[in-house]
Formats: C-alpha cells, structure tokens, sequence
C-alpha cells in the first residue's frame, strides 16, 4: 500500500504507450473545445459533460497511435478575463482552460477584492461557491493550492480560482464573501494545515481537536496516524 | 365447626372486597401485557408488518417473554440520581393507575367498591399518578428526563382541566358522583350521556389521549426528540412500571369514557326488548373466535402450534357452551358489554398512533388551552342552563334558583 | 420568533447526539436551550471520518470508484456515477447511448430510493410512523432491481469508468416500467397520510426558513435550495448523461421551509418516475462501453465535475498528474454544506423541531465525514 504512490510516476513515464485510443481521441478532441468555449465562457445549457468534437475522432484514430502531444490545459480568453485584467493588473498570474472549465491563478493579496467582484452583478454574479480545497504539491516552492469553485446562476458558468500558498502562509478567508466556505476553510485546514487568516472558527472539523498532523498532506502516510492521540484516547496501541 | 368458621370468615367485610381486588389485580395485569401484545399486533397489520411471531405461536407468549427480560434485567440507578426518589416514583405512578380501579364498575354486580365520590376519587387519586412522572424526570438528574418531566406535568396539568370539566357536564345530568349511579342513571334515561353530551365526550377522549402521554400527544416521551423522555435512565423492572402505568393509564381512561359516556356495562339499546337477543352476543362472539383461531391454526405448518391453535379454539367453544348456561349468560352480560366497548376504545388508541404525527410541545398547549378549556367551559355552562331551564323544579327565577 | 430576553443563567447546553434516534447517524449537536428554546448550536462532525480522499490518492482510478459507494450510503448509484463521469470527462471520453439510458434509470431509480428513505424517517422523527414501513416496502422493489442488475441493494458500483461493466437482464425494461406503475399511486397514498394532514402541515410550516439568498450564500444545493425557491438543477443547467434528451420539471417551493421542501421532495420522485419512462422508450440496444483502455491513465489536468445527487450537488474534483493513481479527489459532499445552514435554520425553533429541521436537511453522516 505503502509503495504505491510511487509507482506510479515510473509507469506514467514508461507507459505513453499502452492507450492509444484514448490519447488520439483526446488530442482530437481540445482544438474545437477553446474555439466553442473561448468567445463566452457562459457555456448555454448545452452538452457540458460530453466533448462535442469527440464523435469524428475515434474511428480514425485506434489505427495511428499518434505520439502527438496529449491533452493540455490552453491559454483562456474572454471578456470577463479582459475585465479582470483590466481591474486588477498583475492579480492573475495564469489563466487557462480545460475540458470547458476556466482556472484563473490569483494572486492571495488580490484574492479578497477579486472574489468581492465576481460576486457582484458586474462581475458576472459568481454568487456560490461550491467548493473550496486545496491540493498539496511538496516539491512546489509554494507548496499549496488552494482552490474555489464558484458558479453563476445568472450566466450558468463555473469559474475555478486558485491560490498559491506556501507552508506557513496565511491565506484570506473568503467567509465575508461566501459564507459556505466557513466549514471548508476550517476542513482544508484540517486537512493541509492551511491557514486562514479572518476565518471565525479556525480548528478542526473533521479530526479530532487535539490531532497532530494533516493527513491530505503528501508527506502524511497513508497508514500514519496520531499513535499519541489514538493510545490517549481509546485505550489501544494503534488503530491498525 | 368448619361450615360455622366459613361462615364467620365470609361474613368478614373485607374478605369480599379482597377478593375481588385480587382478581382486578391479576386480570388487569394479564390485560395490560396482552394490550402491549394488541398493540404491537394491530399497529403491525395497519403498516403492512406481522408483528411478533417468534414466541410462541403468532408471538402470543411475547408480552410474557418481556415481562421476563425486564424482570431479570439490571437495575441501573445513575451515579447522580437521588436515590430513594429514583426508586420510589415508578411506583408511585404505577400505584395511582391501578388504586383507581376500586371505583370502576366493570359490571352492574362486579365493583370493588362503590363510594358516593367516585369521581372525585378517579379525578384526584389519577392526578397523583403525574407525581411519578416528575419525580422520576427529576431525580435522574440527567437533561433528558428533565425536559420530558417538564414537558409531561405541563400536559397533564392543561388537559386536566378540559377533561374535569368535561366531565362535570355528565354529572349534571347524572345527579350524582357515584359511578355505578351514573350508569344506573343511563339506564333509566334509556340513552347514553354520550349522545346527550357529545362535546363533552370528545374533549374528555381527546384529554384522556393527551393525559396517557399517547400519540399525537406522546411528547413527553418523544423518542425522536428526547430518546426516551422522563423514564430515560430506567432500567429493567422499573422501567417496566412505567411501562405497565401508561398502559394502566389506557385502560383505565377508556373505563371512565365507557361508564360515564358510553353506558358502562350496559347492552346497547337496552331499553329495547326487541334486542334482546343481543344477549346471546357472548357465546356467539366466543364462538366466531373459535372459528378464527382454527382458520390461523389450520394455516400453521408446525404441528404443535397446530395443536396449540385447536386446543384453543375448543377452549373457546367450551366457554362459550358454559356461559350458555342461563344464569352465567345473565351474569357475564355487564362485564361483556363493558369489555367489548372498553377494547373498542383501546383499539383507537392505538389507531391514533398510527395515524398521527406528534404535536410541538406549544401547539399542544393551545389546542388544550385555546380550545378545549373553552369549548368545555362553554359546554358546562350551556348545559347547567338547559338543566336548569327542564327541571321540573324550576323556581320562579335564576335568581331565586341560585339563592335556594 | 417573538422576540424575548432571555438571562444567560437559564441556557440549559444539551448533546444531542453523537448516540441520538434522530440524528440520522453520528451527528452530534450541541444546542444551547433556554427552556426548549434554542438559542444557538453547533454541530460536532467527524465520528464517520474515514479518509476517503486519502484513499482516493492511494489507488487507481478503476479500484476508488467502488469507495465513491460508501460515503452517500443511501444513494450509491448516483456517489458512483460522478466519480465515473468525472474521470471520464478528465479521460475525455464519450459514452454509449444504452450505457446514458441506463445509467439514468438506475440514478433515478436511486433518486426515488434516497428520498424515500428520507420521507420515511423524516416523518418518524416528527412522530408518524407509519410512513416509515409504506415508504421502505417501495424502496425494497427499487433494492431488488438493483441488486439484479448488479448483485448488491446498497453499495453497488453499478457503473463502471467509460460505460458499464454488465448488460441490462433480461426484462428490466419491464420491471422498471412495472415499478413505476406501482409506485405513482403510492406516492398518492403518502400524500394524502401527511400532505394535508393538520399536525403535519403545523409541525412543519414555518419551520427551518431559509431564504433563496440565504441558501445561496450557505452553498446549500438539491431539494433544499429548490425548496427556498431557486429553481436550479443541475440535470437542468449543465446537464450531464442525456438529461437534456429528457423532458422533466423542477419542482420549487415558495416559503423555504420544512413543508415546502417536503413537497419538492415529494415533487421530485414524480418526476424521476416520469424520466425514468422515457429512458426506458429510448433504451436501443448497441454498445455499453466507450473507448476506454484497460489501464486508466488519463493526461495532466484537473476537472470538476458535479451533477445533481439525491441530496444536492455532488462534485468531484479530480486531479490527474498522468499517473494511474489520481493526485488528488476531492469530493464536493451535499450532505456537509447543507448541513451547514443548520445553524441557521435552527435558531429559535424548538427542540421538537431540531429532529424536523435535521431531517429536512437529509443529511447521510458517511457523506459528511467522509
């Protein structure tokens, strides 16, 4: 259990190989997807779920595993991009698009004012957040991302932001614009040890008040628990 | 020597009345283990179950298997209870429901005893049996329990008012307290106090739902609210006191709806001669319960429940034959009428339950003081003014009436 | 709520839960009681917690789906059927129309089963049980179905990545279209047991009110925004499988309270009966499976994907670093931010009412913990 996360990486390396069709069918499918997307990101009621250039693809592709290079997040344009740029110079650092979904990085100082305006009429009326996590890359200088879903009922649009947050760092709570993220900043913290500089309840949701130790974090073992904690507080020597 | 000693022990006055307590005892017991068993049975058939069928044949020995559990189980008394409190208010509570059967007439010739305020003695010594409930809810010194107690003395206090003045209308046209007057009473009117009193008697089913704690009343032992309610940290044979009370209770609200409204032990129509053949009602209805319980015996796979099922329905066949007899089927008519209507009335009970969701605790406490005082105190008053205006005595004016 | 003061010395703190009947698992609320009164809440989550995320990063793409079935317990179908599609969607991969159909069948047979499972403790816990024996006899025929087509009634895996893994039986057409001639009387025999009735109507109207703005700022999704009066669905918005194809309703409620998400609810299994007849008439027979590999390795990316569970959105929000493991799941559970508005909708009320407003809220722990 323990070995695998890293294998993985080694198969991933090794193995561009064994699908071939699945590769081909995608490197057909993003070329019409930013054209389709691009021109208004409020996406109508449409096929959100199924790729629409996919249907052409499959036939000619299972005979010539194209080595091309697979499916990649492209450059994201739009007017509510221009917009933002326009209102916060240097705030998005990257902003791209894929399998139809906008993720715009953000800056964490701009983060606050930029959300205050996708929440706003003009700003598209990104009124809930549907999620807010974070994912862990330990390599990374910034190790976290810290991650907002938010959607539009007014332009039937999901927007991902994401924040780049070192270990450490304090990263503004976005409960004054969304309220919904009260419980999640306080799992993310949980989780990653994330934390929220503004949140009103900052501690632990899902684990115990006296945890030691954020398990979604990449360095945190998957059979790793907190021995002290377990023997404390259910009388056994581990909970394995 | 021996006939003289007989005769001496039976002339003693409480030989009788001892007697006739320990029967009420032991039949009131089995009946309320067996209410529990009717209970589970019909709620049962009305949600598309079977109910217990595991003890015994169709589970008819369940209510004893329960009655064993409980006995054997521990007796938990809380680590922060008050002790002697704890221990005493169940029986308080089960005390109370069973000391008001003295004044019941289960039949014209069968009462314990017949005092001239029997239905200030139903009223007071059944308003006792709340003090169990408090003290039980009290004493447990737990949150639980508490709020159910609370929740339980606020109920039964506001419907007692409605169901007492309720039944103050009856006593107006009864002219007496007594209950075997009531019912003698009755028969000489040739119409029961129900169809005389029929505001009265809802009010007073409705009270006496919300006085057992049964639903839609049930909150003070909501379970989804309060786990348990006021008997929350009972365990074992007092839970069951418990238990037994509110299932006393029952029974012994449905006894003081039958006599005071519904005639008591008397036949329906029994002014009519032409009906009188309804006095053959007792064979004949052991007779079909013969014929039913053959039909389940005979559908039975298990050859002893087989057995069990016909050596049953003999049994009731045999009864039946016996109480054929003249001078039996004259005795047993009073406590036939009056059982069939008492379980008549249980049977709703446990209808309500099924039908009902429970009331909030405030909208249990308009209905009974919004309405029901209301409507019983209007009720009262209309009826002390017609009884006054039909009394053959009736002086020359209200003024005068009242000054006499 | 008349407005009243009340001393501080009277607050009464009583645990409701994690061991209660009507939290609906391991809740554990703390409310702060002036009498009966509650002036304040907090809910203690976390008994369920199992790491499923964590799992998620452990395994392949194919071995996680299974652990999809066990946080919404109750509504296994559909758990499974986001994660599959949002893979999917990361792959980019387009699915057969029979393996659309019938992933939508089974979805909203599921639909009917989770609400009926709701409606059935919902009214135990306000007192009335015996809609709790009509509404599970209902569910059984669903299980059954179920568990034909794919040999288990609650935590199925019925889907697979890229399509399914088994064909329809033989005669499920039937079946199914028979279940929905069974059952569109029995929802009348449930209405007419509580939709009029007088204890139920007070017992539930006016309580728990959440406001459309509200219960778009607390994030609350599902029946319970539907109930406040935003008529938003995602089968509807962003539809997803071949919900577009289908002609369906949103049943919204006007008042956002208890009552009107009850109707909604109610409202809700009418119409899953009437999607489920259409899929069944588009139902052709061609193949279950899209081109999926046998190694699932989708490129580098990330994909959010949510459609519209029995109790609100369900999103997954998947990312690939190219590896057959993901790097990371994160599942978006409607059970824990509906739950969040419980603070909200609860101040004021009743302890008689905390069980009304919990069970409104239809809320499944395994999904809260995780």
């Amino acid at each position: 259990m323990m070995e695998e996360p890293k294998e993985p990486p080694k198969a991933a390396e090794g193995g561009e190989t064994p699908k071939p069709a699945a590769e081909g069918s995608k490197a057909a499918a993003p070329p019409g997807k930013p054209a389709a997307a691009s021109p208004k990101p409020p996406a109508p009621a449409g096929g959100a779920a199924v790729p629409p250039a996919k249907p052409a693809a499959p036939p000619a592709k299972p005979p010539a595993p194209a080595a091309k290079a697979p499916v990649k997040p492209e450059p994201w344009s739009s007017p509510l991009l221009d917009e933002l740029q326009k209102r916060f110079p240097g705030a998005i650092r990257e902003a791209v698009i894929f399998r139809k979904m906008p993720s715009l990085t953000v800056s964490k100082e701009s983060l606050l004012a930029l959300g205050q305006f996708l929440k706003s009429d003009e700003g598209g009326a990104y009124t809930l957040l549907t999620d807010e996590t974070a994912v862990d890359y330990p390599k990374r200088e910034k190790r976290f991302d810290v991650i907002y879903h938010v959607y539009s009922f007014q332009r039937n649009d999901r927007l991902r932001l994401k924040v780049l947050v070192g270990e450490g760092e304090k990263v503004p709570s976005v409960t004054g614009i969304w309220p919904t993220s009260n419980w999640l900043e306080r799992e993310v913290f949980d989780m990653f040890g994330v934390v929220y500089e503004g949140h009103p309840d900052l501690k632990r949701i899902l684990l115990p008040d006296e945890w030691t130790g954020h398990p979604l974090r990449k360095d945190y073992d998957i059979l790793r628990q907190d021995d002290a904690w377990v023997e404390a507080n259910l009388n056994i020597k581990s909970g394995q | 020597m021996l006939e003289n000693a007989f005769n001496v022990v039976m002339a003693h006055p409480l030989l009788l009345a001892v007697i006739k307590i320990l029967i009420v005892f032991a039949v009131l017991s089995g009946i309320v283990a067996y209410l529990v068993y009717m209970e589970r049975k019909v709620l049962a058939f009305m949600q598309a179950r079977l109910g217990p069928m595991r003890v015994g044949p169709w589970g008819l020995l369940q209510p004893i298997a329960d009655g064993l559990k409980l006995l054997l189980k521990e007796d938990i008394i809380p680590a922060g209870a008050d002790k002697f409190v704890f221990l005493l208010a169940p029986a308080i509570s089960v005390l109370a429901a069973f000391t008001v059967f003295a004044v019941i007439p289960f039949a014209g010739n069968f009462y314990i005893s017949d005092i001239n305020i029997g239905l200030l003695f139903i009223l007071g010594v059944s308003s006792l049996g709340i003090y169990g409930i408090i003290l039980g809810g009290w004493s447990s010194n737990s949150h639980y329990p508490l709020l159910g107690a609370l929740r339980s003395s606020a109920q039964l206090v506001s419907y007692e008012v409605a169901a007492g003045m309720a039944l103050v209308g009856v006593l107006l046209i009864s002219n007496s307290l007594s209950m075997v007057e009531i019912v003698n009473r009755q028969q000489q009117m040739g119409v029961w106090n129900v169809f005389l009193q029929p505001l009265a008697f809802v009010i007073y089913v409705i009270a006496a739902v919300a006085e057992t704690n049964r639903n839609p009343f049930d909150l003070p032992e909501a379970e989804s609210e309060l786990t348990a309610g006021f008997h929350t940290e009972y365990s074992g044979f007092r839970f069951a006191l418990y238990f037994m009370a509110e299932y006393t209770n029952m029974v012994l609200v449905s006894c003081i709806a039958v006599t005071l409204f519904l005639g008591g032990w008397l036949r329906p129509f029994s002014s009519v001669h032409a009906l009188d053949f309804l006095r053959w009602a007792p064979p004949v209805s052991l007779v079909g319960a013969a014929v039913f319980i053959l039909w389940l015996g005979l559908q039975s796979r298990v050859p002893l429940e087989r057995y069990f099922f016909v050596a049953l329905a003999l049994g009731c066949v045999a009864v039946g034959v016996i109480i054929s007899y003249p001078l039996i089927l004259n005795a047993v008519q009073g406590i036939f009428w009056f059982g069939v209507k008492v379980l008549a009335f249980l049977y709703a009970f446990i209808w309500y339950r099924a039908t009902f969701p429970r009331y909030r605790y405030d909208q249990l406490m308009n209905v009974g003081w919004r309405w029901m005082i209301p409507l019983a105190l209007a009720n009262l008053i209309v009826t002390a003014v017609v009884r006054y205006l039909l009394s053959a005595h009736t002086p020359a004016s209200p003024v005068a009436w009242l000054l006499r | 709520m008349a407005e009243t003061t009340y001393l501080d010395a009277n607050e009464l703190v009583i645990n409701m839960g994690p061991q209660h009947p009507a939290t609906h698992g391991v809740l554990r609320v703390k409310l702060n009681l002036d009498g009966e009164r509650v002036m304040g809440s907090e809910c203690v989550i976390g008994y369920l917690h199992r790491g499923v995320e964590k799992i998620a990063e452990n395994r392949t793409y194919a071995q996680f789906a299974p652990y999809t079935d066990r946080m919404d317990y109750v509504a296994a179908v559909t758990n499974g059927m986001g994660y599959v599609e949002a893979v999917e969607k990361l792959l980019g991969v387009e699915i057969p129309s029979r393996a659309q159909y019938t992933r939508m069948i089974l979805a909203e047979l599921q639909r009917i089963a989770s609400h009926l499972l709701w409606l059935g403790t919902h009214a135990l816990d306000l007192g009335a049980m015996t809609p709790v024996f009509y509404t599970f006899r209902e569910r059984e025929e669903i299980l059954k179905i179920l568990e034909k087509y794919c040999g288990a009634r609650l935590t199925t895996h019925a889907f697979r990545i890229g399509g399914l893994q088994y064909d329809l039986y033989d005669g499920f057409e039937r079946e199914v279209v028979a279940f929905c001639d069974y059952f569109m009387p029995k929802i009348d025999e449930y209405e007419q047991l509580l939709t009029t009735n007088r204890i139920w109507v007070n017992r539930t109207r006016k309580i728990g009110v959440l406001s459309g703005e509200d219960a778009i700022a607390m994030g609350v999704t599902g029946p319970v925004l539907r109930g406040s009066g935003v008529k938003w669905d995602i089968r509807k918005a962003q539809p997803y499988e071949a919900y577009d194809q289908v002609e369906f309703d949103i049943p919204i409620g006007e008042h956002g309270d208890t009552y009107d998400r009850y109707l909604v609810r109610v409202q809700e299994m009418r119409q899953a009966v009437r999607i489920i007849r259409q899929c069944v008439e588009r139902l052709a027979p061609g193949p279950i499976f899209g081109k999926v590999g046998k190694v699932i390795k989708p490129p580098v990316g990330e994909v959010y994907h949510s459609i519209e569970a029995p109790k609100g959105e369900l999103g997954y929000f998947v990312v690939s670093d190219g590896s057959t493991n993901p790097y990371r799941v994160r599942v978006r559970p409607p059970s824990l931010i509906n739950l969040q508005a419980f603070d909200m909708m609860a101040r004021g009320h009743l302890v008689a009412d905390i069980v009304a407003i919990i069970g409104t809220l239809d809320i499944v722990l395994g999904e809260v913990d995780r």
